[in-house]
């Protein structure tokens, strides 16, 4: 697991994705405390502050499947996961073949590459 | 053959025409699903990524579990449907003929019908890009499908053009997918698309968005070999001199959408110039009895908004069939709603006279970006009926505004509402 949300050295423009607006966010590691200016509202900082500290995704993409009525499976893992990560859970998943008959939430993957998230199938799949 | 007669029929079992569904039965009306492909859910399941769900489910999902629950909800329903059935013509007085390989040409009598056959992309065909024809040009809808669902890759290394939500999203699916995309290409000098999709999609992957650019040559013979593309002025003339070659085996093309239209033109329904057909604020078509709703009305942002509409067209459906089917009701009188300046168009068409003590909703999109403005309703002698402050507009986000016009006061001879997106007064001040 990482370490708890260490504050990273140095400075960062962030380009909030809250709304469209699309603010250009400047967040700085000033001697252990977090500055971030340029944001319009509380959702943009705390986007901010998060992308800074520790920038996660929710992983979406697909998994071969043995003997079903489509060759793949749409999957997500159920939390974000790291961004760093991203790579490496892709490749664990790319190795990765199910059986049909699947039900849409089942996990396919338990704890995936180690990280406290599960891979779980985004659709119902019948056997072919 | 076979002849089937049924209260309602919904032409698509897409996102729209599962949602008009399942509100038709659960007004105890009878109701049948044509759908052409081999399951129910249309464009949505091969939408995988997430970002779906937020204003119907207030959860965010991805595009396949969003659809999962309308499909189970379908079946808990009964909702009769017909896969692998494609309808090959619909008469003025709502008759559908369709053909499938178990029965072959089949005719369906219906009181009234709901058309949910969404939309198609654009092809190279629409943006005239000469040269040979080589393997390796899609529209990134049809990559989708191929990587998301059939399981195959179009190709290696990619150039994309237009930045609209599909062709970042294509381009950051390839990404994880181990391919490269060497380049996004826009003709407009902004991004088209959401800007998260800019920021996760291409920032996140290091691909270069090329704004006022477009593709003018395409290099292969029997499988593309690379791209010219060119700088376009102000006019999206191209600019001579400012060509750059980009190596790739395959392009993609994301350069809009635009509503299947072929059967309700057939039909006889008016079809609106900007896109799909014309409707009342029933979103009912000039035939009566014949609705539309999803992205073959006009095309939408998100599937959430597909789905409010479809419910919409669903209880109208059931309105009809309850109140005025078979009755011979004049249609009443119509104010006519005009797109103004900066508005590329507006959604109803229409509005019946005498539905003014109803919620009217509009939806619109602007033909370009702005800041600070104002969004206002005139009517045809150019009397101010309603305005709102808006901070930004941009084509990417269809607009919504729901007024109950008698609210507002109206000359009841008007004869159309014009909408039109303005800079704010105080601007002009400002900036003196």
């Amino acid at each position: 697991m990482m370490s708890e949300s260490k504050i990273p050295e140095g400075s960062k423009e962030i380009r909030c994705i809250v709304c469209p607006t699309g603010c250009l966010v400047h967040v700085e590691n000033v001697n252990g405390e977090l500055v971030i200016e340029g944001h319009s509202c509380n959702r943009g900082e705390e986007y901010a502050r998060e992308e800074f500290i520790a920038p996660k995704r929710i992983l979406t993409t697909t998994i071969r499947v043995e003997n079903g009525f489509l060759p793949l499976i749409p999957v997500r893992s159920n939390t974000p996961i790291p961004k760093e990560k991203l790579q490496e859970t892709l490749k664990e998943i790319a190795g990765t073949k199910v059986k049909a008959p699947i039900k849409m939430g089942d996990i396919l993957i338990k704890n995936v590459i180690g990280l406290d998230a599960n891979i779980i199938a985004s659709r119902d799949l019948i056997e072919a | 053959m076979n002849k089937y007669s049924v209260d309602v029929t919904v032409i698509g079992g897409g996102s729209a025409g599962l949602a008009a569904a399942i509100i038709v039965k659960k007004a105890n009306l009878n109701v049948l699903i044509l759908e052409r492909d081999k399951e129910l859910g249309g464009i949505t399941l091969q939408c995988i990524h997430n970002g779906f769900g937020l204003h119907e489910f207030k959860e965010e999902l991805t595009g396949p579990e969003y659809v999962q629950r309308f499909i189970n909800q379908a079946v808990e329903l009964d909702i009769a449907y017909k896969l692998d059935t494609m309808v090959i013509e619909i008469t003025s007085d709502k008759v559908i003929y369709a053909v499938n390989n178990k029965e072959g040409l089949i005719e369906i009598k219906t009181k009234a019908i709901i058309l949910a056959m969404g939309c198609r992309e654009k092809t190279r065909g629409a943006i005239n890009i000469p040269g040979f024809r080589p393997a390796g040009i899609y529209t990134a809808g049809q990559a989708q499908r191929f990587v998301n669902i059939e399981g195959y890759l179009p190709g290696r290394s990619y150039v994309i053009l237009g930045s609209g939500d599909i062709g970042m999203i294509i381009a950051r699916r390839l990404t994880w997918e181990g391919c490269q995309v060497k380049a996004v290409v826009e003709i407009q000098p902004y991004v088209s698309g959401l800007i998260r999709n800019e920021v996760q999609c291409l920032e996140d992957y290091g691909i270069p968005l090329i704004t006022s650019y477009t593709v003018t040559k395409i290099h292969g013979k029997d499988r593309v070999q690379g791209v010219t593309i060119s700088k376009v002025d102000r006019n999206f003339d191209r600019v001579i001199g400012s060509e750059k070659f980009i190596e790739c085996d395959t392009l993609l093309l994301s350069v809009g959408l635009i509503p299947e239209n072929e059967l309700t033109r057939e039909a006889g329904a008016e079809i609106s110039e900007m896109g799909g057909p014309v409707v009342d604020n029933n979103l009912e078509t000039t035939i009566e009895g014949v609705f539309a709703c999803g992205n073959v009305l006009q095309v939408h942002d998100l599937v959430d908004l597909v789905t409010a509409e479809a419910k919409r067209a669903g209880l109208n459906a059931v309105d009809y069939i309850k109140n005025r089917y078979d009755k011979k009701i004049e249609r009443k009188e119509i104010i006519k709603c005009i797109a103004g300046e900066n508005v590329n168009y507006v959604k109803p068409d229409l509005i019946n006279r005498s539905d003014l003590s109803k919620d009217v909703i509009f939806t619109f999109r602007v033909k370009r970006p702005d800041r600070r403005l104002l969004i206002q309703f005139k009517d045809d002698k150019n009397r101010i009926i309603y305005k709102r402050k808006r901070s930004y507009v941009i084509p990417s986000e269809m607009l919504e505004i729901k007024l109950n016009l008698n609210e507002f006061n109206i000359d009841s001879n008007i004869k159309s509402i014009e909408i039109e997106v303005i800079p704010r007064p105080e601007v002009l001040i400002e900036e003196d």
